[in-house]
């Protein structure tokens, strides 16, 4: 709660102003039933016809007032609450930047998204929309009861009643009806886990038969649903007739007892009607209230799992880090062990160590599974070691910025992301500010350049989410240009020429060596023929150094690596 | 809760609501209590009001107390059956909206399996996704809610103003004037406010996409150190959303103080005029102050009457986009013939087997009663297929192909040449425009889809795999399949080492589609799900292209194992992949333009040759 304060400093301001419009509009509104009392009881009971519409007119201005004074409320209601819900969203996002892939993990991706999302809706909702009636029906509330103490002290004790058994069976609702929301939402989640998981997988269920099997599976969950968002809202509309019950026996008691006291005459009939409407008025304030309570119930779920991610510590941090620079580029694992979740039994790589010279060629090969993909990622500290050292010209890793080391570091990654935008747009995400030259030099390198032309375009093609508009082959070739583009002092490839052809791939290579020579440089492959002429070799099994050595040494007396070779050499290209 | 108080219009109003008052029509003891506790309900509050009047000026003002008894009596209990009704019809409106909502859901659900795989092509997920999410939610909280209070308001209003008539048909005049007004005003608001509502979910969508592309491509953006320029991207995107959102909201804020003040006004001057015509002896002081509380009472229920409209507009436009979904054509499949697993005896005849003998048979109804069983061999034929996946634009032009039983074909070609295709047609996913594909000589519009696919599995290359245990995920090949079937399948395909040594084995829970696995395994996976499906023909859409090439060895001498005799079609981009298929189809604009083995196509020196020798890529 105290984070929440937190966002609403930055609209103190309109915050302030509104509560004041509507407090000022809730005074004024007051005030008319007071007018409408003298009208009656001094105005006919004397006749005085000038009296009667001068109270008239006092009563529309008033009313003039408070709709002026309403309209300014909900602007500054609107700032508010959208500010402060646009306020969280920044905040939540900026956070999520920091995650390592163990945090973003722990969430899943259709989480955040809600998370960032509906959540935040959900919280903008309740704050635009509960901010009236927040801070309008205490004011009513006890202005109403002060005012009917003041017309008659006797009477006004019905409310000492009437108030505490609303406000115990509200006390009951509200209470009983969080943990049952947060079961309703959950319910939610299964269900659309359910449909989400089902469309994805739409041409499996239907390949395999499995409709009447995804049915069943849905009408599990759906029910779950069914039951527990009746549950929720039976509990939530009892609200309804517990308020009828307390107003209408409030109503009766008064008639009762005020009737008695007119016919002693210790009250006049004038002061029992407006005692009558502030009746009304103070049940309705507390019934307002108890909506407003309901609904912040509901947001209290999403404001919950908002804190879940602001409050989420990145287990990857620049705490360890010194003003160094990466020079040269060298690389070295001593003894590095690594586990996705630290709850695993065994590790998916371990006791791993090698070293790599500036501007060396490393070719990494291995089966399907042995974590080369993981072992590459470890280096721009994607995910942290679980044990050992991991070092760049000497240094260990974490002592340099993760600016920095991800800024000397360029990683094209097995599966590739393009975003919406051009392809210029997406070459710049390498260098903000690259020059035309410098664009082209890459795309030169990479390739790029024999089929920019090809593209409706050119450099200014859009392309759609993920790169849809682009070949396999192409989108590889552009994710290489990008990662050039950062003039990194160590390039790795992870599997990311598997879609071009031998030929291009060759020239790709050959430009790199040329152009860019003191770079060093880490291939993850499955051909033979994109690693075999690198310095240095590592074949990795069962996320294991298996072998260290060069293409000649390996074929001679390795047997994996020989295995892999003619495997591929029947098969010639892959 | 304001959602979207805009007024989204139904197009057709008239037929939504009739649709949606069929489901609730399966509830009419339900519906009709619900009306006739909502009536009792709202007559009870208008009559009590209508009583105070006689209370105070019948026994107050002449001081009867016995009276005065009687009458709170006989109100006490007007009121109590106002209270009791409002909770009855509270309660079994909940029950019968979630009941109706689930039916809803599930139906449209049932409705999803079986639209054919045209329609996920030209929706996007997120769409399909927001008619059962954002869509049965309104229908939710109109049905919870709207329903009711639309019944309440509308009887109330109406009670209302017939007493203000009956009190003072002069005074009345004033507050229908008024009345008039604030529904000029609601409507004219709700217009405006409905052009910054469209802007705002226009920004929301904006949002919603930037931040599931940003989690996406999460890994891109801290290699590129690019959080700062996606911050600044984002906050921009928020910063439209926020002007957006704050206007729309100014707009809805300000429909409740504005009705509240006119409400006001209208009641001093009903007061003041009222005050004048009691002077003149136009009325009398008791009969003006019951006046005065229903003036007052008047504008809420009118309010509410509005806003719940508004509520049950935009949940039939929900509801009508629900339906439409609904009403789109199922798969078809007209198919009578089965397939049925058999066991063949010496002689030639030809049995169907409870168990799995490995032998099936096409069960052929024959004139008015029984069956001719046609051994299932793997005899695939297209005869002049043509197929476009829209009207405008056909992948295949007239395609002639034939798979001998029992053989390995395999397809290649560029993307767009039509591998994909002619499986997916195979399979019966698209229906084709024209010619003819035959399965063992039967048209395969003459199979029963079901057992089509059966007879078919079919591994793709985007593996997906649903929450729950390892094991779980590649039983979903064979229901019935036991752990060591499970096992037997894993080890065929080369997974059990790894499934090994994950956490906790083939229970591992898998969870947001496994994404801790490596695309390599995940196709491992898939491939053990579909061998322990048994199948009679194997499908791989570019099955093995994460999986490295010794590991696809190894798969491969096990499928050729389960797979004896059986025919199996391979699409892949590895050449290595197909090499040692027995017909090899090379394929350009949906046409084959090559067709032999291995040896037959490298000496034919055409397109084939070029891949192999590494001088043409694939796209």
């Amino acid at each position: 709660m105290k984070k929440f304060l937190a966002y609403v400093k930055d609209y103190k301001k309109e915050m302030i102003l509104a509560i004041i419009c509507i407090e000022a509009e809730t005074a004024f509104e007051l005030i008319i039933p007071m007018i409408m009392a003298d009208i009656i009881d001094v105005g006919i009971a004397n006749e005085d016809r000038s009296f009667i519409l001068l109270k008239g007119l006092q009563m529309v201005v008033c009313a003039v007032i408070s709709l002026f004074l309403g309209n300014l409320c909900a602007r500054f209601t609107a700032i508010c609450g959208n500010g402060i819900g646009a306020s969280i969203r920044a905040a939540e996002f900026q956070k999520m930047q920091t995650y390592s892939f163990s945090n973003t993990d722990k969430f899943s991706t259709p989480s955040l998204v809600t998370r960032l999302t509906s959540d935040v809706t959900t919280i903008q909702n309740s704050i635009t929309n509960g901010i009236r009636p927040g801070f309008r029906s205490p004011v009513m509330l006890l202005v109403a009861i002060y005012l009917s103490f003041k017309i008659n002290g006797a009477l006004a004790v019905v409310f000492l009643i009437a108030s505490p058994i609303l406000g115990i069976v509200l006390f009951f609702i509200v209470k009983n009806v969080r943990p049952l929301y947060t079961k309703m939402q959950g319910a939610v989640d299964y269900v659309n886990r359910i449909i989400q998981e089902n469309l994805a997988a739409i041409r499996v269920v239907k390949a395999y038969v499995r409709e009447d099997y995804e049915i069943t599976k849905f009408e599990e969950v759906n029910q779950n649903l069914k039951n527990n968002s009746e549950k929720a809202f039976s509990l939530a509309v009892l609200n309804m007739p517990a308020f009828q019950f307390v107003m209408y026996g409030t109503i009766l008691s008064i008639l009762w007892f005020g009737g008695n006291l007119v016919i002693i005459g210790n009250m006049k009939v004038g002061s029992l009607t407006s005692f009558l409407s502030y009746v009304l008025q103070v049940l309705n304030s507390l019934m307002m209230f108890s909506n407003v309570f309901l609904l912040f119930t509901r947001s209290l779920t999403s404001w919950k799992r908002i804190t879940e991610v602001l409050e989420e510590e990145p287990t990857i941090t620049d705490d360890l880090a010194k003003e160094i620079e990466i020079k040269s580029g060298s690389i070295s694992f001593e003894h590095v062990f690594f586990k996705y979740k630290e709850t695993a039994q065994e590790y998916v790589l371990s006791d791993i160590s090698f070293d790599i010279k500036p501007g060396q060629t490393i070719g990494i090969i291995g089966p399907t599974g042995s974590a080369k993909s993981t072992l590459v990622q470890l280096i721009p500290r994607l995910y942290e070691a679980t044990s050992g050292n991991i070092s760049i010209d000497g240094h260990p890793i974490y002592e340099f910025t993760q600016k920095h080391l991800r800024d000397s570091i360029a990683m094209v990654l097995q599966k590739n992301t393009l975003f919406s935008g051009t392809v210029r747009e997406n070459l710049l995400w390498g260098k903000e500010d690259a020059t035309m030259e410098e664009i082209e030099r890459a795309c030169r390198i990479a390739c790029v350049d024999e089929f920019i032309d090809r593209l409706d375009n050119g450099y200014d093609t859009e392309l759609g989410q993920g790169g849809v508009n682009v070949s396999g082959g192409q989108k590889q070739r552009l994710c290489i240009a990008r990662a050039i583009l950062k003039a990194p002092k160590v390039l790795i490839l992870d599997d990311s020429t598997s879609a071009v052809d031998t030929a291009t791939e060759a020239k790709i290579k050959e430009g790199l060596a040329k152009e860019l020579p003191g770079m060093t440089k880490i291939i993850v492959a499955q051909r033979i023929t994109s690693i075999m002429d690198a310095d240095q070799i590592l074949i990795l099994d069962d996320g294991k150094i298996n072998a260290v050595g060069t293409h000649k040494t390996l074929l001679k007396d390795n047997e994996i690596y020989q295995d892999i070779y003619y495997s591929q050499q029947q098969g010639g290209n892959l | 809760m304001a959602k979207t108080t805009s007024r989204v219009k139904p197009k057709n109003v008239k037929k939504t609501l009739l649709q949606l008052l069929r489901y609730l029509g399966r509830h009419k003891i339900s519906l009709f209590l619900i009306t006739i506790f909502v009536c009792i309900s709202a007559a009870s509050g208008i009559i009590g009001t209508y009583l105070l009047k006689a209370v105070v000026n019948d026994f107050i003002i002449p001081g009867d107390i016995p009276g005065l008894i009687n009458m709170i009596f006989i109100m006490g209990i007007i009121y109590a059956a106002g209270v009791l009704t409002c909770y009855l019809y509270n309660k079994i409106m909940i029950r019968t909206s979630q009941q109706v909502v689930s039916e809803i859901r599930s139906d449209l659900f049932q409705h999803t399996q079986k639209l054919p795989l045209n329609y996920f092509d030209t929706h996007t997920h997120g769409e399909l996704m927001s008619h059962f999410t954002n869509d049965v939610d309104t229908i939710s909280e109109a049905l919870n809610n709207s329903f009711t209070l639309l019944i309440q308001s509308f009887i109330t209003s109406i009670g209302t103003i017939i007493m203000l008539l009956v009190l003072s048909w002069q005074l009345s005049i004033i507050v229908i004037i008024f009345l008039a007004l604030m529904l000029l005003y609601i409507r004219r608001n709700g217009k405006l406010s409905k052009k910054y509502f469209e802007a705002q979910q226009k920004n929301l969508g904006a949002i919603n996409g930037y931040v599931e592309e940003m989690v996406a491509g999460q890994k891109v953006e801290k290699i590129f150190n690019h959080e700062e320029q996606d911050y600044r991207k984002f906050c921009e995107l928020n910063e439209n959303l926020r002007e957006a959102s704050t206007k729309a909201f100014t707009y809805t804020g300000k429909t409740v103080p504005t009705i509240v003040a006119l409400s006001y006004i209208n009641y001093a001057l009903s007061a003041c005029i009222g005050g004048l015509f009691a002077l003149a002896g136009l009325t009398d002081i008791g009969t003006l102050a019951s006046y005065l509380v229903y003036v007052r009472q008047s504008a809420m229920p009118m309010n509410q009457f509005t806003i719940q409209i508004n509520f049950l507009m935009v949940a039939l436009a929900s509801a009508e986009k629900i339906f439409a979904m609904m009403e789109e054509e199922h798969e078809i499949d007209k198919g009578k013939i089965t397939l049925s697993k058999v066991r063949k005896e010496a002689d030639g005849t030809i049995s169907e087997s409870d168990v799995y003998t490995g032998e099936f048979a096409w069960k052929v109804p024959k004139g008015m009663e029984g069956y001719t069983y046609v051994p299932l061999r793997g005899d695939v034929r297209f005869h002049d297929v043509i197929f476009g996946y829209t009207k405008e634009h056909t992948i295949l032009n007239g395609i002639n192909l034939y798979a001998k039983p029992g053989q390995k074909i395999a397809f290649v070609g560029s993307t767009g040449a039509g591998k994909t295709t002619i499986i997916n047609l195979i399979n019966r996913f698209y229906e084709i425009t024209g010619g003819q594909i035959t399965y063992d000589g039967i048209d395969i519009r003459e199979i029963k889809k079901a057992d089509l696919r059966r007879s078919i599995s079919l591994i793709i290359q985007d593996t997906h795999l649903f929450t729950g245990t390892i094991a779980d995920n590649i039983r979903y090949g064979r229901l019935q399949a036991s752990d060591e079937d499970i096992v037997k399948a894993a080890k065929l395909a080369n997974a059990h080492s790894f499934i090994k040594r994950l956490p906790n084995g083939y229970d591992t829970l898998l969870e947001s589609d496994g994404a801790n696995l490596s695309q390599g395994q995940r196709q491992l996976l898939a491939i053990a799900r579909a061998a322990i499906s048994q199948p009679p023909v194997l499908v791989m859409d570019e099955a093995t292209s994460s999986i490295d090439t010794r590991t696809e060895k190894l798969i491969e001498k096990g499928m050729d194992t389960l797979m004896e005799n059986r025919t199996v079609f391979v699409i892949a981009h590895r050449l290595s992949t197909v090499r040692n298929s027995k017909a090899i189809l090379v394929l350009e604009n949906g046409k084959v333009i090559e067709r032999g083995d291995h040896e037959e196509l490298l000496t034919q020196k055409g397109l084939y040759y070029r891949l192999y020798t590494g001088q043409f890529e694939l796209d």
